[in-house]
């Protein structure tokens, strides 16, 4: 088997279909390329998960003078006997890890340091912030229970399970995530059908050539490696360019939204997930070529 | 060397078959006509000879193999063994003559050494000698065919099939084509000819075999066209 005669071919084939090679390429680029972002925001979620679920909180918070809270109501701040009380109940409770109490201050500072919004920062004083219990449990699969439990207690305002705070941003980037599967799924879908379409067409320009090699006994193999090789090069080039878009993407998103992300995407799993984005293109094209040389190329 | 044994071949979706019940013997070195009207099973009984196609019953044999037996893998190896010539001469119009015949080298993978030293002689061989480097549209038809020929022969098969060789050609030009042809079969070669031209036929006194509707009518040997045409 001679290397530059089929490299001769394959060059010939793609220069023929060049609009068709393009629409190839730029297919897979975006396909993989969301498909690699389905997969780095997936790397993300469970990385900011891990990180996470390591720190959540119950949060107690108690009443103050004007909370608007159901069991706050006509009973002004929680007394210093409700405080030692409820104390003494959380702590009796088996799942409980640790208690921690948060006076105004401390919440006030916490809030002066978290919030932007300068409007709220400037009319929030440090009486308004409630004081609060930080409950670290066991097992934070029991929150739900635990916050049921201390939600009816005298001089309890509310009961926040941070895990549910954080459940909302992991449900918005989960649909994001499931966006950006379900769009690569298209586009993969519409590469493999250009793919059948650009073979049938090389298949077409190349008929003599192919009638003949079949006719002086050239092997299947022989006649069909430089479709196959025009389906490895296209998805190749879009393998490559969706690699490029990814970098760009980590770049210029993962890396400005961090300052909100304890947990930072790193370089080997965008790495990952490039080589990975990559060979399922250049597996996809190739098997494309392949099913679709078979109905068009008879050998 | 071709052996075709109660040989039936009938194309879907036609009730008619292409050759019915055909047997006949070809040995090594022989030189046979193949003649019959159109659609009488020519071109069907060479197809099958290369196992484009498959008979619905019978057994073909060629060149000692038995091809209901031969795996689709094989065939390349079974279709090296066999040259083939056609009425369009079938050449790549972008390559030149010496092009057009080394391609068929070059698709089986033989050595470049091997191609620069073969090709030339079998230009010769056909009477292109000083034509290498001219691309098909510049040549005439007779000599077209003649390309055609020396890319058939260019890897010394077994057998050579030629479909209407003469189709394209003016009887003046046939005279030398079937020249290169008895050249060919000079050299061990068996050449199967289907062929229209009574002509030709008559003047080479070789085996006739004639087809009508599938069915072998005439078996002779030092045979003429006939009389119907």
């Amino acid at each position: 088997m001679r290397a530059n005669f089929i490299f001769s071919e394959v060059w010939i084939g793609l220069r023929r279909n060049l609009t068709m090679t393009i629409a190839v390429i730029v297919t897979v680029a975006v396909g993989m390329a969301l498909l690699g972002v389905g997969m780095m925001i997936n790397s993300q979620v469970s990385k900011l998960t891990g990180f996470w679920t390591d720190k959540v909180e119950l949060s107690v918070y108690l009443c103050t003078k004007n909370a608007p809270f159901e069991p706050c109501k006509n009973k002004g701040t929680v007394t210093q006997e409700e405080k030692a009380s409820l104390k003494q109940t959380i702590e009796a409770l088996p799942d409980v890890e640790r208690v921690q109490f948060e006076n105004q201050a401390e919440a006030y500072k916490h809030f002066q340091e978290t919030e932007s919004n300068r409007t709220l920062l400037s009319v929030t004083k440090a009486e308004d912030m409630p004081e609060s219990f930080r409950v670290k449990l066991k097992d934070p699969d029991k929150a739900e229970a635990v916050a049921a439990s201390l939600k009816g207690q005298p001089g309890v305002s509310n009961v926040v399970n941070e895990r549910d705070l954080l459940e909302s941003v992991f449900g918005f980037m989960d649909k994001l995530r499931y966006m950006a599967l379900g769009i690569a799924a298209l586009m993969l879908f519409a590469a493999i059908l250009l793919i059948g379409n650009t073979v049938r067409l090389s298949a077409y320009n190349r008929r003599r050539e192919t009638g003949i090699m079949r006719l002086v006994g050239a092997s299947n193999i022989y006649i069909q490696l430089p479709f196959v090789m025009e389906g490895l090069i296209a998805g190749l080039i879009g393998g490559v360019l969706s690699g490029v878009i990814l970098i760009i993407v980590k770049v210029f998103i993962f890396e400005s939204i961090q300052t909100y992300m304890a947990a930072p995407l790193g370089w080997d799993t965008v790495a990952g997930v490039i080589t990975a984005t990559m060979a399922i293109g250049v597996l996809i094209c190739v098997l494309a070529s392949f099913v679709t040389l078979r109905r068009y190329l008879r050998v | 060397m071709i052996h075709f044994d109660n040989v039936t071949k009938v194309y879907t979706n036609q009730n008619r078959p292409a050759l019915d019940h055909v047997s006949v013997d070809v040995d090594k070195g022989e030189f046979v006509f193949l003649v019959g009207p159109s659609g009488s099973g020519k071109s069907t009984f060479l197809r099958l000879v290369l196992k484009e196609e498959r008979p619905n019953s019978g057994s073909i044999h060629v060149a000692g193999k038995d091809l209901s037996k031969l795996s689709n893998f094989k065939v390349p190896h079974l279709r090296r063994r066999i040259g083939c010539v056609f009425q369009d001469f079938r050449l790549l119009p972008n390559k030149n003559v010496y092009e057009n015949v080394a391609f068929a080298l070059e698709v089986i993978g033989k050595p470049r050494r091997f191609i620069r030293k073969v090709v030339p002689e079998v230009i010769e061989l056909v009477g292109l000698e000083g034509k290498a480097h001219r691309m098909p549209e510049e040549l005439s038809g007779g000599e077209q065919q003649r390309v055609a020929m020396a890319r058939a022969f260019v890897n010394r098969p077994m057998i050579l099939l030629a479909d209407e060789p003469t189709g394209n050609i003016d009887p003046a030009t046939s005279i030398g084509i079937m020249k290169v042809l008895d050249r060919i079969n000079r050299t061990g070669t068996t050449v199967l000819m289907a062929t229209h031209d009574a002509a030709i036929v008559d003047s080479m006194r070789k085996r006739v075999v004639e087809l009508e509707d599938g069915k072998i009518v005439r078996d002779q040997s030092r045979g003429v066209y006939g009389q119907a045409y």
